[in-house]
C-alpha cells in the first residue's frame, strides 16, 4: 500500500511552518483575496509570504497546493488568473480549483504545475470526474463528504486520478460550490467572495444569563443556553423554528466536526491518495495537534500497527464528532 | 502529607494582595505595560498587517477571574496597552473574555480560540471583524509572545512564567 500524503491546512506563515514541523506531507493555502473559499480577515498569504513560504516548506520537504477555488464573478477572472500566474513563478507544487475557466486557464498557461479538483467544484460521480480528467488534465480530485467508503472504493477503480478525501475538521454536508445560503442573508457568495458568514455581519449577544445568541446580518441564528457548546456562526449550523418539528431545532445539519480516525485504514485499503484536514482559519495550535495526530497515526498503519490517535474531541465544534456519511448515509 | 496547589490558588498571587500592602496603583504599572507592548511590537512588526482598517480599534481582553480588564490599541504608531479596574470599563470596539490562564495561552498560540469558543470558555462581543484579525495578527506571531515578556524580567519573570504553565498544564490543556 502506497503511503497517503497528509494534506494540511495553512492559514498564515506561521500556521504553514507548524504544518511542516508537525509532519504534513503537503500544506493547502490561499491569498489575501477572494480567489480562495476561507477568504477570512487577517489570514491567508501576501505574494511575498507565500514566495517565501513555499521555499520553507519545500526546504521541509512539503508540497505547496494553492487553493484557487472560487468561482471568479463575470468580467472579473483576473484576479484568478493574477493569483495562478503569481503560484507558478513561485513554484506552488498544485492548483486546487474548482471553476472550468480557471482550470482551462492552468491546463493552457501552466500545464507542467498539478491541478487537484476542489470540493467546491462538487465532482462526485465518475462521469463528472472523468469528464475534468480529461478536459483539464486534472490529477486529483477532492471528494465531497456524502459517499460512504464502499462508494469511495467503487469511485477509485472507476476514474483516471487520484482521490482525496477529508478526515478531520468540517462536516461539509452542504453541496459545495452551490450553497447559497449565504448569499441569501449577507449578499456575499461563498462561491465567488469566499466568504461563508462574513465576520462583519457576524454578532454575538450573551444575556447576564449567559445564554449567548448568535446573528448573522439581520437573523439570528441560534441561541445557546450557559450549559451548551457552541459552533460556528453559520446558517446551516443554526437552530430554527419549523411547522415540521417542535421547538426549535438543527434543519440542515449540527454543529459537529468529522473525524475519521477510526476509519483510515479503511480509506488507505479503497485507493484515496491524500489525507485532507480542514481549517485554514483554524490556529497554529490546532494545526500541530490536529497534524501530529494524524502523522503518528497513518505512519502507525504504515508499519502495521493499529492507529492511537489522540483524543481530539477538544477541537471539534460543537464539542462533538462524527463519522458522518463515510460510515453511513444514515448518520443522523 | 503534600499538597498541590489548584490552578486557581496558583493563580493567588495575580488576584491577592498581602494584607499590609495598600492597593496598588493601576496607573504605576502603566509604564510596564507601554514598555511591554513595545517591546512585543517591535520584536513583530508584521502582525500589524493583518489587521487590516481594525488596527486602532480599542480592544478589551477581560481576564474574568482577574479584578482588572486590559485595554488595547494594535496601532503600532499609537499603541496602547493599559489596566482598567473591571468597573472603569472605556468605550470599546470589541471585547474578549476567557479565564486569564486561557487567554495567557490563546495569545501564544498554545490554544486554539474556536475550540475555547466552541467549549464556552471564551466570549467574544462587539466587532466580531476586528476580533477576527487582531486574532490571526496574534496566531501569526513566531515564537511566544509570552516568553517575550518573561525574558523581559529575566529569571524571575521566566520563573513565573513557568509557573503559569504548569497551573494550565493541571488544568489538563496544552501549555
Amino acid at each position: 500500500m502506497k503511503p497517503p500524503e497528509l494534506v494540511c491546512p495553512a492559514g498564515t506563515p506561521s500556521a504553514m511552518r507548524t504544518a511542516v514541523d508537525a509532519g504534513a506531507d503537503a500544506v493547502y493555502c490561499g491569498f489575501q483575496n477572494a480567489t480562495n473559499a476561507r477568504n477570512f480577515p487577517g489570514l491567508n498569504f501576501t505574494l511575498p509570504e507565500l514566495e517565501k513560504s513555499v521555499a520553507g516548506a519545500h526546504a521541509g520537504g512539503t508540497r505547496v497546493l494553492l487553493a484557487v477555488n472560487t468561482f471568479p464573478p463575470a468580467g472579473k477572472v483576473d484576479l484568478w488568473k493574477q493569483a495562478v500566474d503569481a503560484g507558478a513563478r513561485i513554484g506552488v507544487d498544485a492548483f486546487i480549483v474548482a471553476d472550468i475557466g480557471v482550470a482551462d486557464y492552468i491546463a493552457r498557461t501552466h500545464p507542467g504545475i498539478r491541478l487537484h479538483l476542489s470540493v467546491q467544484a462538487a465532482a462526485a460521480s465518475p462521469e463528472a470526474i472523468r469528464y475534468y480528467c480529461r478536459e483539464f488534465n486534472v490529477m486529483r480530485v477532492v471528494l465531497p463528504r456524502i459517499l460512504t467508503v464502499p462508494e469511495i472504493k467503487s469511485m477509485a477503480a472507476e476514474i483516471p486520478c487520484e482521490i482525496e478525501t477529508f478526515i478531520f475538521g468540517n462536516h461539509g454536508l452542504m453541496v459545495e460550490g452551490r450553497c447559497a445560503l449565504t448569499n441569501y442573508v449577507t449578499g456575499l457568495s461563498t462561491n465567488m467572495d469566499g466568504v461563508c458568514s462574513p465576520a462583519a455581519q457576524v454578532e454575538y449577544i450573551r444575556d447576564d444569563t449567559g445564554n449567548l445568541s448568535t446573528r448573522l446580518g439581520d437573523f439570528t441564528i441560534d441561541c445557546f443556553s450557559c450549559a451548551e457548546n457552541a459552533g460556528y456562526p453559520t446558517i446551516c449550523k443554526g437552530r430554527y423554528l419549523t411547522p415540521a418539528h417542535d421547538g426549535a431545532y438543527y434543519a440542515f445539519e449540527e454543529p459537529i466536526s468529522l473525524n475519521l480516525s477510526s476509519l483510515l485504514p479503511d480509506l488507505m485499503q479503497a485507493g484515496v491518495s491524500a489525507l485532507k484536514i480542514e481549517g485554514r482559519q483554524r490556529s497554529r495550535a490546532y494545526v500541530k495537534s490536529v497534524v501530529s495526530a494524524y502523522r503518528r497515526a497513518v505512519d502507525s498503519i504504515m508499519a502495521g500497527q493499529d492507529p492511537q490517535l489522540d483524543d481530539l474531541l477538544a477541537l471539534t465544534e460543537g464539542q462533538k464528532q462524527t463519522q458522518g456519511a463515510f460510515e453511513s448515509k444514515r448518520w443522523r | 502529607m503534600t499538597t498541590s496547589a489548584t490552578p486557581r490558588q496558583s493563580l493567588g498571587f495575580l488576584r491577592q494582595r498581602p494584607r499590609w500592602a495598600p492597593p496598588a496603583p493601576l496607573f504605576l504599572l502603566q509604564p510596564l505595560l507601554r514598555r511591554i507592548a513595545q517591546t512585543v511590537a517591535a520584536e513583530n512588526p508584521d502582525m500589524f498587517g493583518r489587521l487590516g482598517p481594525h488596527y486602532n480599534a480599542l480592544f478589551v481582553i477581560d481576564p474574568v477571574d482577574m479584578p482588572f480588564i486590559l485595554l488595547l490599541r494594535p496601532d503600532p504608531e499609537n499603541l496602547l496597552l493599559a489596566l482598567h479596574r473591571r468597573g472603569n470599563v472605556p468605550d470599546h470596539a470589541a471585547r474578549i473574555s476567557g479565564s486569564f490562564l486561557d487567554l495567557l495561552m490563546l495569545i501564544d498560540g498554545d490554544l486554539d480560540g474556536d475550540a475555547l469558543f466552541f467549549g464556552r470558555k471564551l466570549s467574544v462581543t462587539g466587532n466580531t471583524e476586528a476580533i477576527v484579525c487582531l486574532r490571526n495578527a496574534l496566531d501569526d506571531v513566531e515564537g511566544s509572545i509570552a516568553g517575550t515578556v518573561a525574558n523581559m524580567f529575566g529569571f524571575a519573570g521566566r520563573a513565573a512564567l513557568e509557573a503559569l504553565r504548569r497551573a494550565s498544564a493541571k488544568q489538563g490543556e496544552p501549555a
